[in-house]
Parts: structure tokens; C-alpha cells; sequence
């Protein structure tokens, strides 16, 4: 199981030097629109694609705005990225999309436009024309948007191979859960027949709940810290970090992976900046 | 005997189904009726896809057909339901070229009443769509024209949204426009008013008036034809467009392209912009042919 957490530390390792920065870039104004940070919920896209990898399949991918470590866990183009965040043609998105609507096309990542959770039935109507497996990643306050809640339950009467993963930090913006609803998604996915788990990011327990993923539509809701704030650059303070957990347990290994990437990040914005 | 607008758009669909492989999605599809008549009698396995009731993720749905490449069918029962079903076919699909350079074709079949059905399904809408980009709307009333904007889309990667009217199903004639020389006017109607401008021009044509009508069959992109332009130059009194949605939408928005590129006033005719009411005494219609013949006199006596 060991391989399996390491594989998921690499991607997770990726993700989070990234997210550090460009939270740096972001500081330094070299982006002015809104940036939306994945920083501590990394492990999610991380895990998920590993599981993937695994299983050897290509699924599609209807993402959040809050996107990017699913973006690069999924293996989209690091430079692609960059140039998407600068504007550029060259970028994954066409210099359209931003920060909240990245894209990868050899790696069936479609994008979100910002009307929030509607990745929700666009995903359950793709996989209702395709019925090939499909993953949506939805935030636990979009997941509040009434048409995510009737297609959660339109993929349920159709038993369709999807896979809704709710990455639940429990604020929408800085407002919490407590204060927009009194029930939990997966309370009403089980409600409308689908299979659903509230769990932690914890990779390896996400794991065990991908056990016969798209034999049915499957929900996870799974709990999770965000690093930084809803968009651009600050800190919420100081809160759980499963990377530093992770960073811990692998010890020496991790620190190399981590700094291996913190390199391959810098060199990649480096070679993008001298682009221009 | 020439076939119908009704005719035409069921073995339009059953093509599409059946040899294309596409899907049909809607609400309500096989019920008793089956769309006014206007669907084959084919059920999921064929592509003909019941949605729940919830209109906004119904849209959603049908974009993510779209994505898949299959260029779906949606059928909206009442105009006025695209306030719900809009949202992400406006938002996502009809920018998803725009912006991901990715296509994601719907032929969106919007359907409107003849009156009689309040505040909500009533009438044409089809401004709701005009005011964003990336989308096409055309309103076919005839077999002809209906053909022809399947075909369109067929070759084209937009958004089509299809400006239906109930009224017109049974029609199995094309229309054609009426030019004359030294005109008093010209009449430029668009959806179900194409019919009661024909009346309205006989009325008016009774009473020796001389007007010219101009069918309207693009909503949107609208190109001003370089002889509907000269026909409009040589009306003695302008234009007119008339419309079987709320006047202030793509009427005006039509009569000021033509207005700009002209050198006449055009008015324009369509919903007042009021609530409609069930009973016909507060219902909001189109206008008839004696409104439409009372208001050009009107404009033409000033």
C-alpha cells in the first residue's frame, strides 16, 4: 500500500508547489483577475487519479472552478496552465479561461464557466450520451445548487458509471455549512438511491471507498481544509495540512519529492516567463 | 399533398434519431400528443429521452450530450420554461467555443402557444437568447424553412435556438415576400405574425394602401438585405417590425440595425409589456391583423 500513498504524495507534492507559487505570483500582481487556490485539498484530485491510473481508464473530468490541482493531477500540462494564467493563446483554456475555467483536452478535463455547480449535470448528461466513466468534482456549496441536487438524482434512475466527488471544506466563501443548511450531501444521495460516503481526505481512505467505482453512480463527500483563501492570495491561519502530515510520514523521501517539484515548478514559470 | 410544418419536424427527428444516432431530450415527451404531434412514436432505446422535471439541470443535461458530440435535440414545451432551462445552455454551450474552442451544437426547439396559458408559457421568448452570444435563432413556420434550419445546424457547430409556434403546424405553405414599387410601407414580421401580417395586408390593401411584406425567418444573426434595405428606402412612410415576443426585445433590437443602415423610422409590434393573464380578456397575444392594419394607418395618417 506503501507505492500507492508515495505515487499519491508525488501528485499531491506537484499540486500544493504549485499552488505556493503562484500565491507567491499572485502577491507579486503578476495576476490581477481572481485565482482560486486548491492548496490542502490536493489529496482529493491526487488520490483519485492515482485510483484511476490504476484501474487504467480515461475518464471525463467536469471540474470545479477551484481546479487546479485536479487540472494537474489528471496530468493536464504545467506550461499550458502557466500560459493560461498569463492570458496567453498557448494556454489550456485558449488565454480564455483563467483560473476558474482550465481545461485539458488530451486528458478529457473539461472546463467550468462559473455558474456554480452546473458541472453537475453537464457531467451526468455526458455520461448519459457516452456511458463511459465520468468524474465530477463539485464544492460542497455549489453542490447546494438545486439542479446539482436533481442531477445527482437523474444518474441514480439511470445507474449511470459516475463518480461525484464533493470536496467539503465546510465554508462557502467564509460562510460555514452550519449556516446554509442543516443536512449533508451524502445523506441526500443515499435518499435518492446512490451509494455515498462522508470521509476524510485521507488518501488511503479514499481508496477504499473507490472499491467498484463506476459499477454505479458512486458520491463521496469528502472533508477537507483549504489553504488559502476562496480567491487570491492570504491564509485563513493555521489549520490541519495533510501535505505536512504526509511530508512527515515519508521523511527524507518526501522532502526530496517535495523539493523536486518546488524545482519543477519555478523552472516551468521561469521557462514560461522568458516566453515573453 | 405538401406535407406540414408538424410533418416536416417529426420525420426531421425520426431521421435524426434513427440515422443519426443522436438523442431526443425533453419533458413530457411521450405522453398522449407527443409534442403537438410533432415526435415519432420512439422511446429511449432510440434516443428519445424522457427528463425529469427539473428544468435548469434538464438544460445541463442536454449541454453535456452536446459535449459528447452528438448534437441533441431539446424540445421546451413553452417559451417562457427557457427562463429555467437557459441558464447553462446560455452560459456553457453556446461559449464553449469561445472559450475551450470546443463546440457543443443543441438544435433547442422552443415551442410557442397560441394564447390562453398566463403569465408563464405563453408567448414567444426568443429575445431571452439574443441578448448573449454565441447562439443562432431562427423561426421557421413552413415545411421549407423548418428543413432548411435542420440543415443549417447540421452543418453548423452553434446553438440553434428554433422559434416555434403551435399556430403554425398545420401549415403546409411557404411564404413569400412582397416587394412593390412606391409601397406605403413595409411590414417585417417575425414567428406567428408572418401570417396576420398577410392578413393585415389584404385589409390594408382593401382600403388602397400599398404594403410591402418582408419575412423575417433569421432572428439572430440578422444580415439586412441590400433589397430589403432599398424596399425600405423606397416605403413612403418606414417599416415596421412585428414580433410575437415583448416589443422591447429582439424587435427593437431588429429595427435599430435597420434604422441605423436605412434611411426610414421603423416601428416595431409585438407583446405589450404587460403580465398575461389566462382569460382572453387580460391574455397579452400578438397582434391580429386589424391591430396590425390599425397601427400602420396610425403611423401612416400622422
Amino acid at each position: 500500500m506503501k507505492d500507492f500513498r508515495l505515487e499519491v504524495f508525488k501528485k499531491a507534492s506537484l499540486c500544493r508547489n504549485f499552488e505556493n507559487i503562484l500565491y507567491e505570483k499572485v502577491q507579486e500582481k503578476l495576476i490581477k483577475f481572481p485565482v482560486y487556490l486548491s492548496a490542502g485539498q490536493e489529496f482529493i484530485a491526487a488520490t483519485i487519479s492515482e485510483k484511476i491510473s490504476e484501474l487504467n481508464i480515461s475518464p471525463d473530468i467536469f471540474i470545479q472552478h477551484r481546479g487546479h490541482s485536479t487540472y494537474l493531477s489528471f496530468g493536464g500540462s504545467i506550461d499550458e496552465l502557466i500560459d493560461e494564467l498569463l492570458g496567453r493563446k498557448t494556454g489550456c483554456a485558449l488565454g480564455m479561461g483563467g483560473s476558474a475555467s482550465i481545461q485539458c483536452k488530451k486528458k478529457n478535463i473539461y472546463g467550468h464557466d462559473g455558474l456554480m455547480g452546473n458541472q453537475v449535470p453537464i457531467g451526468v448528461g455526458a455520461c448519459f450520451a457516452s456511458k463511459c466513466p465520468t468524474i465530477v468534482f463539485v464544492g460542497d456549496s455549489a453542490a447546494e445548487e438545486d439542479y446539482c441536487l436533481s442531477a445527482i438524482g437523474w444518474a441514480s434512475t439511470k445507474n449511470l458509471p459516475i463518480l461525484f466527488v464533493v470536496e467539503d471544506n465546510n465554508l462557502s466563501i467564509l460562510t460555514e455549512k452550519k449556516v446554509r443548511r442543516n443536512w449533508e450531501m451524502h445523506d441526500v444521495a443515499k435518499g435518492m438511491q446512490v451509494k455515498s460516503f462522508n470521509i476524510s481526505d485521507d488518501p488511503l481512505i479514499i481508496n477504499k471507498h473507490l472499491q467498484n467505482v463506476f459499477d454505479f453512480p458512486l458520491l463521496l463527500n469528502i472533508n477537507t481544509v483549504r489553504k488559502f483563501w476562496h480567491a487570491g492570495a492570504g491564509t485563513d491561519g493555521e489549520n490541519f495540512d495533510r501535505y505536512e502530515e504526509e511530508l512527515k510520514y515519508f521523511g527524507d523521501e518526501g522532502n526530496a519529492i517535495d523539493k523536486y517539484n518546488k524545482n519543477l515548478v519555478l523552472d516551468a514559470w521561469q521557462r514560461q516567463l522568458e516566453k515573453q | 399533398m405538401a406535407k406540414t410544418v408538424r410533418e416536416t419536424i417529426k420525420d426531421l427527428t425520426r431521421h435524426h434519431l434513427l440515422e443519426k444516432k443522436s438523442m431526443c431530450f425533453g419533458q413530457c415527451l411521450t405522453a398522449v400528443g407527443w409534442v403537438g404531434g410533432t415526435l415519432p412514436e420512439l422511446y429511449e432505446d432510440d434516443g428519445m429521452v424522457e427528463v425529469t422535471t427539473a428544468d435548469v439541470a434538464n438544460g445541463g443535461f442536454v449541454v453535456g450530450a452536446a459535449l459528447k458530440g452528438i448534437r441533441p435535440i431539446y424540445v421546451v414545451r413553452y417559451q417562457g420554461f427557457q427562463w429555467y432551462n437557459a441558464p447553462i445552455i446560455v452560459n456553457y454551450a453556446c461559449k464553449s467555443k469561445e472559450i475551450w474552442g470546443i463546440p457543443c451544437p443543441i438544435f433547442v426547439r422552443s415551442i410557442a402557444m397560441e394564447g390562453a396559458i398566463g403569465p408563464v408559457a405563453g408567448s414567444s421568448h426568443h429575445s431571452l437568447f439574443q441578448r448573449m452570444p454565441g447562439s443562432k435563432i431562427i423561426s421557421p413556420m413552413t415545411p421549407n424553412e423548418y428543413d432548411f434550419a435542420y440543415k443549417e445546424f447540421m452543418r453548423d457547430d452553434d446553438v440553434y435556438y428554433v422559434s416555434e409556434h403551435r399556430r403554425s403546424y398545420d401549415n403546409n405553405k411557404e411564404f413569400e415576400n412582397i416587394i412593390e414599387n412606391g409601397a406605403d410601407f413595409t411590414l417585417f414580421p417575425i414567428s406567428i405574425t408572418r401570417f396576420d401580417a398577410e392578413k393585415a395586408r389584404i385589409i390594408l390593401k382593401e382600403q388602397g394602401y400599398s404594403i410591402n411584406i418582408i419575412h423575417q425567418l433569421w432572428i439572430k444573426p440578422f444580415v439586412f438585405k441590400n433589397e430589403w434595405r432599398e424596399a425600405l428606402n423606397q416605403s413612403k412612410h418606414g417599416g415596421m417590425v412585428l414580433d410575437d415576443d415583448y416589443e422591447e426585445g429582439a424587435a427593437s433590437s431588429i429595427a435599430h440595425s435597420m434604422m441605423i443602415d436605412s434611411e426610414k423610422k421603423v416601428y416595431t409590434y409585438g407583446l405589450e409589456h404587460r403580465t398575461a393573464g389566462f382569460h382572453p380578456d387580460v391574455d397579452n397575444l400578438p397582434p391580429s391583423p386589424e391591430l396590425i392594419a390599425d397601427r400602420v394607418k396610425t403611423i401612416i395618417n400622422k
